[in-house]
């Protein structure tokens, strides 16, 4: 015998949805925890060789020059700013205001892709020396690739609004600028551990 | 359906025959259960504890899984049987909140009984590996230190008071009964294990590391040991020879050892030992007492004092020696020793020096 | 969350119905056309999950084989001492080859791939979260596996041992074995983590109305739990394989005790990884059990938030016990203790888990077809495998047989017993579902029974193998060591073993072309997937059913509820909520496209020519670059069809209904 049915009509609902309720917002979390992992992994690693080496440094090494690093965090820190209001702009489906602020996040996404080159050239010490200055690249050159991407991906989104600005656009946007926090954010214990823990010890 | 179940009896009798035949053949007591000193020894009983008890609770849960399996009563009534829907309509059982409030209270009891094993085995572990372990604070241990190579080991007994007569050996390790000796374990290249079953458990060498390691034998004779970490291609054939000495017999062959090398006894001899100065031999292997001094290869000072060669992969025997001076690839592919291309009276006369060299 | 009674309270923006909105013929035709994929290249621009998922298990069935075919060769070398077979090169290559295929090649992806099939199915829903995504790490898998053994076949196999311990693996393995081994491990680890994602999000989000968290099939969370597993584990061995890989190409000295760097760390690093590893392959195999338990006893599983909590309980303290490998690297003995304690700890999540199978087959009326008989295997054959592992975790009980046979038995005895047995009768389970027929019964009865007895006697000889003091990974032995015998009885049992192996490929090909036409629902089971017919059409289901209580199909109402509105002609699915699954979006994904396989490719190319040169990659990224940006136009451009630029004013209120008002407007 059939069982009478009954339906759930869902056409009403909506296609997009800023925060958790849309898929890309778990995919993103996703990936930034697997990624978190890495740098979790890569510190525990440099906290290891700290602990079974002697100095860290270890002598004549010195730690990295305290400028350029202190210097390209503030401005990484500085570009939460325009992330934050492109993220604003967005939930606001302001895509006038939302393209403005992506193209000034894209500027700073060159300058601290430039800086780093600089605090690179000052880490005072080669990958192939010995242990301590093969992490300390490692930590850099982890971030560095997903400064690279991020900065990628975001000229990318912006190139893409120029071009047509439909309703998925604002939920891209809102997720772009949330890694971005994520890739700025997970940098400043790796600015302790690279610049400020070899020079307490 | 009762063919299948004839079948799968005669299948699980057959397996249990099989398998009782294997613990019959392992009832030997060999290896790690075969207990020489007093680590291995409190080692296996602690083994034979977690081993009894682990096999009450096997029975246990294999009697509560085959039991439903076979009794008649707790199958489904009739089977559909179309191959194509073979459960279609099959119905599915009410629900029984009283039985399963029952089943709570049994499960949660299985629960806490596993916890409680669990416990006890842990107290075991623990207490059996204390045990193992309080029995090497003694005063004054031997003292042995032993390097890992691909793939031999380095056995030196140092001398604290006169450093230049500390004795150099390979593959041999010869220890007094009765008294508790101490391994300084280091490597110079990869990663090995020390190890002798029938004296004690292993401990790795590591690179970079020393590790430490106490054992006593408690009965004369020898025990074979091999490295037990994956080191390269003859990982295989890095074994070992413990002898055990009464005192007395230890103290004159570590007497022995620390002497150099004896000088040839016949012309035979000396040309060999010409040969041996005048090959690449020296460039690896050292005899204390003559020009050869490297340390990459086994020490060959007193060779012939040894039962085995190639890191007891073959007898020590003229025939043997031989072929392996000749081509020790064929012996132990891969090894760092390379062929030695010298005439047959040359390859005679340096196998009759290695062999004077006790 | 609703409790029990009825579904989902209707959020606002649904209604209730007596009929679809649509004639089912109609609904029927316009969804096969938006969901299935024509024209050229079809087979490689292919992300249905049906057809990555069974792509992904019959891929890891090969290696299998392949892999299987190393170990009877293995095992002729051991059967008797001396053995003149194969040398030791070969020989290292092989259980290298045999391990590594086993667990990265194997075991991980296909219980990865039984989850991208199934999980989509039994949540009631179209398609993965990310289906291009999906696609990408499939590829990556196949072209991980096809260049392991490709170069295994032209003699440079990796032969470091699938756990590789430097030194050994990167100063004193000159040529390119290990560099190859260090990538290949890399892009399956990519393409497990991709595997991850694509499960927790769909298991999240995209559960059918009325399927509560607390609903959710133990298949499904089993599935959960090890894919959270695989996010925390993978990176672990993801950088450890790239420190090797730089150590050895870029002289970075992570691992070099004279500048600076330790052995152990890599020890450390894979066993963070590798102990949670081996639950990656277990838990998923408690999941399979799990579904045909309550198929073959006509009863749910007993204790639901027991099972979950031991599934949980289990992924936490996975990752507090890879010391317990590495009891004989002279570390503390008070810290070892500790990891002693946590193996032990460890137990009581998967007893109670065994404890309540046990209860539910007492209380249930017995149905033993095939897929029963593997799990009664399961319990003879893993409970072994278990209490085994109880002994390795006693720290001194190990320093004797570690690194020996007995440590081989107790992996066998816990992958074979506790994984494969399963799987085999999770195959035999879903066969019908997946292709349309039935396996014979027979044939699949005689299967079990070589290779259960061929399992024994392979396996059980081994515990006393190393108990005698045989080590492992020795290519041979010698004669006065007497052990012979028992090698003998081995390599007698492992072929015993290989030939029900093949009655099982046999049963499996014959019947896939000649089995009975399998109904929708032959073992009238409980959870989603048997809802739809089989196999299953490319939109999973006509209408996505709505569900009653936790025992899904059995659950009093259930086959009487189900979802209408979704757009027929496009690739939506539903989305809910993650604890009540309340609707919430109808939600838009990418469909066929053939990107993500140059996306792998580039991939590829990094990884390979990365270890030649550091300009490989460098290089690589052009490509790399290019096809992910074809990957991201294209997806907005081809499907997203028709939206035009929004200017929308401020929302007022829910932004997700001012964002479709949004669109609306366009
Ligand atoms: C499916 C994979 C799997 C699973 C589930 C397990 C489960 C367990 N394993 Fe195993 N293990 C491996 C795969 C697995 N292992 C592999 C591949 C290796 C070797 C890697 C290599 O070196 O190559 C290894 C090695 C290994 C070692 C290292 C050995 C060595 O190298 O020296 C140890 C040591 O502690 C260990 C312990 C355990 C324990 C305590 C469990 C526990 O989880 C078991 C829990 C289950 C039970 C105990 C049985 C069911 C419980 C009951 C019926 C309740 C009643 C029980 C009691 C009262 C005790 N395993
Ligand atoms: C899921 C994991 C898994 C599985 C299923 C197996 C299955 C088997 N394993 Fe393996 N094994 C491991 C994981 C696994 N193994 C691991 C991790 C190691 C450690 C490696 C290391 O030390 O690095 C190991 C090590 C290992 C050793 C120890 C090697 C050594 O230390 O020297 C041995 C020795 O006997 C062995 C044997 C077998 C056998 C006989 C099977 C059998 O069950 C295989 C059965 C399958 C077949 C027989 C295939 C049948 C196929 C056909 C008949 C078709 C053939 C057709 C074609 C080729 C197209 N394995
Ligand atoms: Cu040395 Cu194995
Ligand atoms: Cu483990």
């Amino acid at each position: 015998m059939e069982p009478r049915r009954t339906f759930l009509d869902v056409a009403a609902l909506p296609k997009h949805a800023f925060g958790s309720r849309d898929l890309l917002w778990w995919g993103n979390a996703g990936f930034m925890a697997i990624e978190g992992t890495m740098f979790a992994m890569l510190l525990a690693t440099l906290f290891y060789l700290r602990s079974v080496g002697g100095e860290w440094p270890p002598s004549p090494w010195m730690p990295p020059d305290l400028l350029w690093g202190t210097l390209n965090t503030a401005v990484m820190l500085a570009s939460i700013w325009p992330s934050k209001k492109a993220e604003k702009a967005a939930h606001a489906l302001d895509a006038h205001a939302m393209r403005y602020w992506m193209v000034i996040a894209d500027l700073f996404g060159v300058l601290f892709l430039v800086l780093r080159g600089f605090e690179l050239a000052h880490l005072n010490v080669r990958w192939d020396s010995n242990a301590y200055g093969s992490i300390v690249w490692l930590v850099l050159g982890f971030h560095t690739t997903h400064l690279a991407t991020d900065a990628v991906e975001s000229w990318v989104l912006t190139r893409e609004l120029f071009k047509k600005t439909d309703a998925r656009r604002f939920v891209d946007v809102a997720e772009d600028c949330g890694y971005w926090d994520f890739v700025v954010l997970v940098w400043v214990p790796l600015y302790v551990v690279v610049y400020l823990l070899p020079r307490w010890s | 359906m009762r063919t299948a179940r004839r079948r799968a009896s005669a299948l699980a009798a057959a397996l249990g025959t099989a398998l009782a035949g294997a613990l019959v053949l392992g009832c030997t007591r060999r290896g790690a259960l075969d207990p020489a000193g007093i680590q291995a020894e409190r080692l296996a009983h602690l083994w034979w504890w977690f081993f009894w008890i682990t096999a009450v609770v096997y029975v246990v849960v294999l009697v509560l899984a085959l039991v439903p399996a076979l009794a008649r009563r707790r199958r489904l009534a009739a089977p559909p049987t179309s191959a194509a829907e073979p459960l279609a309509g099959a119905p599915v059982l009410p629900r029984e909140p009283e039985r399963e409030r029952r089943l709570v209270r049994v499960v949660t009891a299985g629960g806490l009984v596993t916890g409680a094993v669990l416990v006890a085995l842990l107290i075991a572990s623990v207490h059996g590996g204390s045990a193992v372990s309080s029995a090497a604070f003694v005063e004054s241990p031997l003292d042995v230190e032993i390097v890992g190579h691909q793939w031999w080991w380095e056995i030196t007994y140092p001398n604290t008071d006169q450093p230049w007569k500390a004795a150099t050996t390979a593959n041999e390790l010869h220890v007094p009964v009765g008294r508790m000796v101490r391994l300084k374990l280091q490597s110079n290249d990869v990663i090995h294990s020390f190890w002798v079953p029938r004296l004690h458990g292993k401990m790795d060498l590591i690179p970079g590391r020393t590790t430490w390691h106490w054992f006593r034998a408690d009965r004369a004779g020898h025990f074979a040991g091999q490295c037990a970490e994956f080191c390269g291609l003859q990982h295989a054939h890095m074994g070992l020879v413990l002898v055990a000495d009464p005192p007395a017999a230890f103290d004159a062959w570590l007497d022995a050892q620390r002497l150099p090398a004896a000088a040839p006894a016949n012309a035979a001899e000396l040309r060999g030992k010409q040969v041996f100065e005048h090959s690449s031999c020296v460039l690896c292997h050292s005899v204390r007492g003559t020009i050869a001094g490297a340390r990459n290869a086994p020490d060959l000072t007193h060779l012939a004092s040894r039962g085995t060669i190639a890191a007891a992969t073959l007898p020590n025997s003229s025939g043997h020696l031989a072929s392996w001076v000749r081509d020790s690839q064929n012996v132990k592919p891969g090894n760092a020793m390379p062929p030695n291309p010298l005439h047959e009276e040359d390859l005679q006369a340096l196998v009759a020096y290695l062999g004077s060299l006790r | 969350m609703t409790g029990g009674g009825s579904a989902s309270e209707p959020a606002p923006a649904v209604a209730r119905r007596e009929a679809p909105i649509l004639p089912e013929a109609d609904e029927r035709a316009r969804l096969e056309r938006a969901w299935s994929v024509h024209g050229a290249l079809a087979w490689l621009r292919d992300v249905d999950h049906k057809h990555i998922g069974r792509r992904y298990v019959v891929t890891a069935f090969v290696w299998f084989a392949l892999a299987g075919a190393a170990a009877l060769l293995m095992r002729l070398q051991l059967m008797r001492p001396e053995g003149k077979v194969v040398g030791p090169d070969l020989y290292d290559q092989l259980f290298t080859m045999h391990g590594t295929s086993m667990m990265f090649l194997f075991a991980v992806p296909v219980m990865g791939g039984m989850g991208i099939y199934l999980v989509p199915l039994m949540v009631g829903t179209r398609n993965v979260a990310f289906p291009r995504l999906n696609a990408l790490g499939y590829y990556l898998f196949l072209i991980a596996g096809l260049m392991l053994w490709g170069s295994f076949f032209v003699g440079m196999g990796p032969d470091a041992g699938w756990f590789a311990y430097v030194p050994l693996s990167t100063a004193f393995s000159p040529g390119k074995r290990v560099d190859l081994w260090a990538q290949l491990i890399s892009l399956t680890e990519i393409s497990a983590l991709i595997v991850a994602v694509e499960i927790i999000v769909t298991a999240f989000k995209q559960r059918a109305p009325g399927m509560t968290l607390d609903r959710m099939p133990l298949f499904v969370w089993a599935q959960v739990v090890t894919q959270f597993m695989v996010i925390f584990a993978m990176p672990a061995v993801m950088l450890g394989t790239t420190f090797i890989a730089l150590d050895r190409l870029v002289a970075t000295q992570l691992f070099n005790y004279t500048e600076g760097g330790d052995a152990l760390l890599w020890q450390h690093l894979f066993w963070f990884f590798g102990h949670p590893e081996v639950y990656i392959i277990f838990i998923p195999a408690l999941g399979f059990v799990s579904s045909i338990v309550a198929a073959s006893t006509r009863r749910p599983v007993f204790g639901y938030p027991a099972m979950v909590a031991s599934l949980v309980a289990t992924g936490f303290v996975a990752f507090g016990l890879w010391v317990h490998h590495m009891f004989t690297t002279g570390l503390p003995q008070l810290g070892e203790s500790f990891f002693t304690a946590a193996s032990m700890i460890i137990s009581i999540p998967t007893g109670v888990q065994i404890f309540c199978w046990l209860a539910t087959i007492w209380t249930g009326r017995l149905v033993l077809r095939v897929p029963m008989l593997y799990v009664f295997g399961f319990f003879s054959t893993f409970v072994i495998g278990g209490l085994t592992g109880v002994i390795l975790a006693s720290v001194p009980i190990d320093t004797q047989v570690h690194d020996t046979f007995f440590v081989v038995a107790h992996l066998h005895y816990v992958l074979i017993g506790g994984a494969i047995f399963p799987l085999l009768g999770a195959v035999v389970h879903w066969f019908p579902k997946m292709t349309g027929r039935m396996t014979s019964e027979r044939l699949g009865r005689w299967s079990f029974a070589f290779v259960f007895t061929g399992f024994h006697l392979t396996f059980f000889p081994m515990h006393l193998l190393g108990l005698y003091g045989m080590p492992r990974r020795v290519y041979t032995y010698l004669p006065q060591r007497g052990w012979g015998d028992l090698n003998f009885l081995s390599t007698v049992g492992s072929w015993v073993l290989g030939v029900g192996v093949l009655l099982f490929v046999v049963n499996a090909l014959w019947s896939m072309f000649a089995g009975a036409r399998a109904g929708a629902d032959p073992w009238a089971a409980d959870t989603l997937e048997w809802a739809t017919e089989s196999p299953p059409p490319p939109y999973g289901f006509l209408h996505l059913p709505i569900v009653t209580g936790r025992e899904g199909l059995w659950s009093p109402g259930a086959r009487s509820a189900f979802v209408t509105g979704l757009d027929p002609d496009k690739t939506e699915l539903l989305v809910t909520n993650l604890l009540d699954a309340e609707p919430e979006l109808r939600y838009f994904v990418a469909g066929p496209s053939i990107a993500p396989l140059f996306t792998a490719l580039s991939i590829a190319f990094v990884f390979a020519t990365g270890m030649f040169t550091p300009w490989g990659p460098v290089v690589g990224m052009v490509p790399l670059f290019l096809s992910l940006l074809g990957w991201i136009v294209k997806s907005e451009d081809g499907e997203r069809g028709g939206e035009r630029p929004s200017t929308a004013s401020p929302p007022a209120g829910d932004d997700a209904a001012a964002l479709s008002a949004a669109e609306a407007a366009g």
